[in-house]
């Protein structure tokens, strides 16, 4: 087996999808709100991209502008909880089936193919003078999450960013200290689905096209690399939280290949991450049920 | 038996506050039944009374968690948040709960917890929440409590003991030294032991910090030992008003005395015969 394919895929993959896992980890555990729209930004941050790539735009300014669509779609998930209070779930659900359409829509159909088109990866290696290649695509996601997790990473520390990471955790409190909820969760589903939607513009320019279906079980994907990342790295603080979830990320990848080389059917890794996941979510319960210990009967909204 | 002092000005005033929960159901309940109150500059009230005598009730209305009936008023430091939301009230207002769950966020940091206490009621910005000045500023607000929780400013509030967080839970709602302090039953889960320490902690903290106070208590030992004054609540409206004066010659066997007298009054102002189950 090629050790070294295997990891700097791996670690290509990591890092790009780890935007996504981030979008996730501000969402399920920063705010606790389990927002599922993650399926349908991924793509709709494809979509943006590749469309006005081939329209032509610089494929900077077409990534930055997937990035802001994610924060407009995340915002309406926000505005469907806060304002209408449609549960979380709820609205995420929505937002993702909305997505669909508008999807096919920007698209004009259910794909777009990028292959004759300057992508951000192409143009890095024209400016560069280099041909492209794994290893340039690595330095440049590289690049873009270094840009990303270090302003989010002084974000969550502001005074804003503070308040932000205190409302999963303690809503009633963080009003009590008058601070508004309401825009603390339209601003981390924003941020959130921002992300996912870049790592979506990154991932449809780096295998040459955009595809409606791109985004199918991201969320899963996402939130088995936070649970990864958490039980690997026990990550303690705000910037130990976002290396591990790219290191769970990774890790998560590399899994996945390497199942993937041992001759796993592509098809089938969306089952496989799915039981990856209610393994790792029902060990707690199974470690009590062991010792006899009580749990509470699961939520259900 | 109001025995306020009225030369100070009053810098808690209700003014007929009802609340009705469940309205128009068979499950109606008059939490409040026109709660009329002015609590002076520095008073520390200590108020008590049975379930449901609305206690927590007067507090959340205090606080702005919902709005009382229409025209009832709520004026703090002169300036009139009836209809001011919880979050756009908090300068005025900090709270500490019974859970000690409840005041501190539990994923955060001691430092964490401090900082978003500290700019309560502010306008909170892109500066860091956190820096050398304010950390000083944190660790001699925990110091004033002995409990050693000035070394641990990193350490996550999860991890500490109720009795800790609590403690923590009341130097937030001070440190940015609010108009009035609401002390919800904040000492009932609390083991005996701890629920003194903390109890001592929370009185010479509203006197270090010249602190206007309300605290609810089941207990009426506590409510007679600490406090200048004493209220007595029952089925949603005050029965008992006691100035410091009387309160100190005050026996729990005297307010007994006086919870039956005054709630007996009531009961034949609202014809008892309904009531009765």
């Amino acid at each position: 087996m090629d050790v070294g394919g295997l990891l700097s895929v791996s670690l290509y993959e990591g890092l790009v999808f780890g935007l996504l896992t981030i979008g996730v980890y501000l969402t399920f555990r920063v705010l606790a709100f389990p927002d599922l729209g993650v399926d349908g930004s991924f793509p709709l941050g494809g979509a943006i991209a590749a469309v006005l790539i081939v329209a032509g735009a610089n494929p900077f300014l077409a990534t930055l502008a997937a990035f802001g669509s994610g924060l407009c779609a995340g915002l309406i998930t926000g505005l469907l909880n806060t304002k209408l209070r449609i549960s979380a779930l709820l609205s995420g659900i929505l937002m993702m089936v909305a997505l669909y359409s508008v999807n096919l829509r920007i698209m004009g159909g259910g794909n777009v193919p990028l292959l004759r088109d300057v992508t951000s990866f192409d143009l890095v290696a024209q400016i560069l003078g280099v041909r492209g290649g794994m290893a340039l695509s690595i330095a440049f996601v590289l690049l873009v999450v270094a840009i990303f997790v270090t302003g989010l990473n002084w974000f969550l520390r502001t005074e804003i960013g503070l308040s932000l990471r205190a409302t999963g955790d303690n809503e009633q409190m963080v009003r009590g200290l008058g601070a508004s909820t309401n825009r603390n969760v339209l601003l981390g589903c924003a941020i959130s689905n921002g992300l996912v939607a870049l790592a979506g513009a990154l991932v449809a320019q780096n295998q040459g096209f955009s595809d409606v279906g791109m985004g199918i079980g991201m969320i899963v994907m996402g939130l088995a690399a936070v649970i990864i990342g958490e039980g690997v790295f026990r990550p303690r603080g705000i910037t130990s939280i976002l290396l591990s979830c790219l290191g769970g990320t990774f890790l998560y990848r590399l899994f996945i290949n390497i199942a993937l080389r041992l001759g796993m059917a592509p098809g089938d890794l969306k089952l496989i991450t799915a039981i990856l996941v209610v393994v790792v979510l029902a060990i707690p319960f199974i470690r009590k049920k062991i010792r006899g210990e009580w749990m509470p009967p699961a939520a259900r909204m | 038996m109001k025995t306020g002092e009225a030369k100070k000005p009053g810098i808690l005033q209700l003014r007929g506050v009802r609340k009705v929960f469940a309205r128009g159901t068979i499950d109606e309940v008059k939490a409040l039944d026109g709660i009329d109150l002015v609590v002076y500059e520095r008073d520390f009230i200590t108020i008590i009374g049975s379930n449901g005598a609305g206690k927590s009730t007067l507090l959340n209305i205090v606080a702005g968690v919902y709005p009382p009936e229409r025209g009832g008023r709520v004026v703090i430091g002169g300036v009139n948040v009836t209809n001011l939301k919880e979050y756009k009230r908090a300068a005025y207002v900090g709270r500490v709960w019974q859970q000690p769950e409840a005041g501190t966020a539990r994923n955060l940091s001691i430092e964490e917890n401090l900082s978003l206490a500290l700019l309560r009621g502010q306008p909170r910005g892109l500066k860091l929440a956190i820096n050398r000045q304010r950390r000083q500023l944190f660790r001699e607000a925990l110091a004033v409590l002995g409990l050693g929780l000035e070394d641990r400013l990193n350490t996550p509030v999860g991890t500490l003991s109720g009795g800790q967080r609590q403690a923590l839970a009341l130097v937030m709602a001070t440190i940015s030294r609010p108009t009035i302090l609401l002390l919800d039953e904040h000492i009932a889960t609390l083991d005996p032991k701890t629920a003194q320490t903390v109890l001592q902690l929370s009185d010479m903290i509203i006197e270090r910090e010249k602190m206007t106070a309300i605290m609810v208590t089941h207990n009426m030992e506590t409510a007679l030992n600490y406090g200048n004054r004493l209220v007595m609540m029952h089925k949603g409206r005050i029965i008992v008003d006691i100035g410091e004066k009387d309160k100190k010659t005050l026996s729990v066997a005297d307010l007994v005395t006086a919870f039956g007298r005054a709630a007996g009054e009531q009961f034949n102002d609202d014809s008892i015969l309904l009531s009765d189950s």
